[in-house]
């Protein structure tokens, strides 16, 4: 059985690394996507242009500008001397947000009454309009309180009443969010590739048949047709690894044996995924563009770019069912948290689920084939 | 056959040839149930999650709160943040008890009200201190914590000095045009458009072309009087029909079901669609002569069409942020040009400056990769 088994997986193995470009697109690309993407994917804004219109002479419009020419986030502030102007530069989006500044402002401010700024965002950007206006706010909020105060020491120690600590990432590093996101993203799609090409592949080609006439058990073709995307996401995890801790300098603070174990079972849970893809597809292109139809939905229910917890509760639950969102909490968990073994474990549970189901139908579909 | 269009004139011979070559290359894709899912089920799978399902903004979220000791103004901020419909509080003594709730990921933040909070507040409320962890793991939302913290704290500290004079004198008011009640999924459709028209162009196209170079039709294809330029166009008409196809159904049901606006004309949104397919199918023509192979041509295609389409065309992640390096690359990605384009024409209208800019260079891509396409296959005939 062995000898059967071990000529198999020479065979599955050559099949997808025998083509010198196969070879090369499965190393490469994605760790260039990685460092791409790594810079890429923050939800961080800066370099923002903002346009101020500003009609009052006073003293505390003066003092707002220079503390939002001051302020990093802020690229360039362009100088705005009518509303329809503050259209136009909106429109063509030459700016993000322009700052209507009324004649009384700082008539208002000195006589006690409160000041209102207008502020015109582009809801087309609405994310970002709406970060760009949570430091505008930050602005005006330090402005209040300088006014009520009268006196810039008294004011930062009202500020720090709040002690915040970010742990796990103190300076809140969003690569450090991204980079193990991407490590699951990427290995997701090379595992679902690869194991769903290789029966449709063997399909259209004809030799499935051939395969299935030959002494091996279908358990044999099935741990034949896993092993090679196993093998292939293991060396790229691993590679992936070097990346993130030597060049991103991601800390990995947690035991490195439970990250692979985490990679281990989430590429089992993948390649089931992939298998059953396969298995059920007549041609090389149907078994891609499937892959395709369950990775797009799997990314974006995965929370690596937008958090679970605010989604519908019925679509929590699906997210259950996705391997790679439990991946991502192991990722995540081990590099930053130190996640202890028992957490790690209550994740891996799921993705053995998973597997288990998923390669078990794929058997049941080999197993159809046969008689 | 041949003989019958050798004594044909020129210009009749060449338009029998490509209706029979559109006919075949039609046919294929309505035999082949996968390319119509692509089409129109993953659209429709998408649009649904964004509609219903994903969205960035954070509604409220688990924190942990520890009040270590029971005084008079804690148990007033620890209802302040129990009240807070960003906050979705779970309570306890001490602080190591949610500790390992954040390590889990179970809770997002702890917030400590310390034993000598009491204390501090009947001397300066103002200055009275407590701590705030959060889970730096995620920025996005420790960042939330942190400012909705210190919303529900300033709130709660201008309820104390009751004077009504804390109430913060310079206030914004903020307007969001276009899109005043800042539904995600407004910006999400045009999102799913660019993806869904990625995909048919780039994926499919490549997919389909390497395929039939790897049986050899292609080659069988190019010993007919067919022009490389024919072949071109009869291979590319069927998925650029089937690409407007799926951005009218995305523009459908995200304006007749999610209530999106279609606020400029649909005559541009099809001119700025049918630029953007150009280069689409371009990539994905050039990327199946290229290959050859569909193994390599997908993955090609998934890794220089799909995921820059989504990551780096500004879509989910703002481009002005990142790197000038990446910034740079970004002018390389077609897509890039047809979001802010979409996003435009669906909510704020007609804006033919910035239509015709984005149109003249997702054109002047295309015609690049129709270029290098042609140049690839005439050599490989060779």
């Amino acid at each position: 059985m062995w000898r059967r088994l071990r000529a198999l997986i020479v065979k599955e193995l050559l099949a997808v690394l025998r083509d010198p470009r196969s070879r090369m697109i499965l190393i490469g690309p994605p760790l260039v996507q990685l460092f791409l993407f790594s810079y890429a994917a923050t939800l961080d804004v800066t370099n923002v242009d903002i346009g101020i219109l500003n009609r009052d002479a006073g003293r505390w419009s003066a003092e707002l500008v220079q503390r939002l020419d001051g302020a990093p986030t802020f690229r360039s502030i362009m100088p705005i001397s009518r509303l329809e102007e503050a259209r136009e530069v909106i429109d063509n989006r030459q700016v993000l947000a322009v700052l209507n500044i009324g004649e009384d402002f700082s008539r208002n401010i000195a006589t006690g009454k409160p000041a209102k700024i207008q502020v015109i965002l582009d809801g087309r950007r609405s994310n970002a309009s709406q970060i760009v206006l949570g430091y505008l706010s930050a602005i005006t909020n330090d402005l209040s309180q300088l006014i009520q105060i009268k006196d810039e020491t008294r004011l930062s120690q009202v500020k720090s009443a709040i002690a915040v600590r970010h742990w796990f990432n103190s300076n809140l590093i969003y690569m450090w969010f991204t980079v193990p996101g991407l490590m699951g993203t990427l290995g997701l799609l090379i595992a679902l590739v690869v194991a769903g090409q290789s029966v449709a592949r063997e399909r259209e080609l004809g030799t499935f048949d051939q395969l299935m006439v030959s002494p091996l058990r279908v358990h044999e073709i099935l741990i034949g047709k896993m092993l090679p995307p196993l093998i292939i996401g293991v060396v790229q995890a691993t590679a992936f690894l070097l990346v993130a801790t030597l060049f991103f300098e991601v800390p990995l603070r947690g035991a490195l044996a439970l990250l692979y174990v985490g990679v281990v079972f989430f590429l089992a849970a993948v390649i089931g995924i992939g298998l059953f893809i396969s298995s059920l597809s007549q041609t090389q292109q149907q078994a891609f563009l499937g892959t395709f139809l369950f990775a797009a939905p799997a990314i974006l229910l995965s929370g690596f770019a937008t958090p679970i917890e605010n989604m519908p509760e019925w679509l929590q639950l699906i997210t259950e069912a996705n391997p790679l969102r439990h991946f991502l909490v192991i990722a995540r968990g081990v590099f930053l948290k130190d996640m202890p073994a028992l957490d790690v474990a209550s994740n891996i549970v799921p993705l053995i689920l998973i597997a288990a189901f998923t390669l078990s139908v794929a058997a049941w579909l080999f197993r159809q084939r046969m008689e | 056959m041949k003989h019958e269009i050798a004594i044909q004139p020129e210009s009749t011979g060449r338009l029998r040839r490509l209706t029979a070559l559109l006919a075949k290359e039609s046919i294929q894709i309505v035999r082949d149930p996968s390319s119509i899912l692509i089409a129109f089920v993953l659209p429709l799978i998408l649009l649904f999650l964004f509609g219903y399902g994903v969205s960035l903004d954070a509604n409220s979220v688990r924190i942990g709160l520890a009040v270590e000791a029971p005084s008079e103004p804690s148990h007033s901020l620890a209802a302040a943040f129990r009240a807070s419909r960003f906050f979705n509080v779970s309570e306890a003594r001490d602080r190591r008890e949610l500790e390992p709730l954040l390590i889990a990921g179970d809770i997002r933040g702890i917030v400590v009200i310390p034993a000598r909070f009491g204390g501090e507040v009947s001397r300066d409320p103002r200055t009275a201190r407590i701590q705030v962890l959060t889970d730096g793991s995620e920025p996005n939302t420790a960042k939330f914590v942190e400012n909705y913290a210190q919303g529900v704290w300033q709130n709660w500290l201008a309820g104390r000095q009751s004077g009504g004079s804390a109430a913060p004198r310079v206030s914004l008011e903020a307007r969001f045009w276009f899109n005043p009640e800042l539904r995600s999924r407004y910006f999400l459709v045009p999102g799913v458009i660019a993806i869904v028209m990625t995909l048919v162009g780039t994926l499919l196209t490549a997919l389909v072309v390497a395929r039939e170079w790897e049986r050899g039709t292609m080659e069988a294809m190019m010993a007919t009087p067919i022009s490389t330029v024919e072949l071109i166009v009869g291979k590319l008409l069927p998925y650029f029909v089937l690409g407007l196809g799926a951005m009218a159904l995305c523009t459908g049901v995200g304006v007749f079901l999610f209530g999106v606006p279609l606020r400029g004309s649909f005559l541009a949104l099809l001119a700025i669609s049918a630029a953007f397919l150009v280069p689409a199918l371009g990539q994905g023509l050039l990327i199946s002569s290229a290959t050859k192979n569909q193994f390599v041509a997908s993955q090609a295609a998934l890794l220089s069409g799909f995921l820059p389409a989504t990551l780096l065309s500004g879509f989910i992640f703002e481009i002005g942020s990142m790197p000038k390096l990446i910034q740079a690359i970004t002018y390389l990605v077609p897509a890039r040009y047809l979001i802010p384009s979409l996003q435009t024409v669906f909510l704020a209208g007609d804006i033919w400056p910035l239509f015709l800019k984005d149109i003249a260079a997702m054109l002047g891509f295309g015609a690049v990769f129709l270029f290098l396409t042609i140049r690839t296959t005439r050599k490989s005939l060779e």
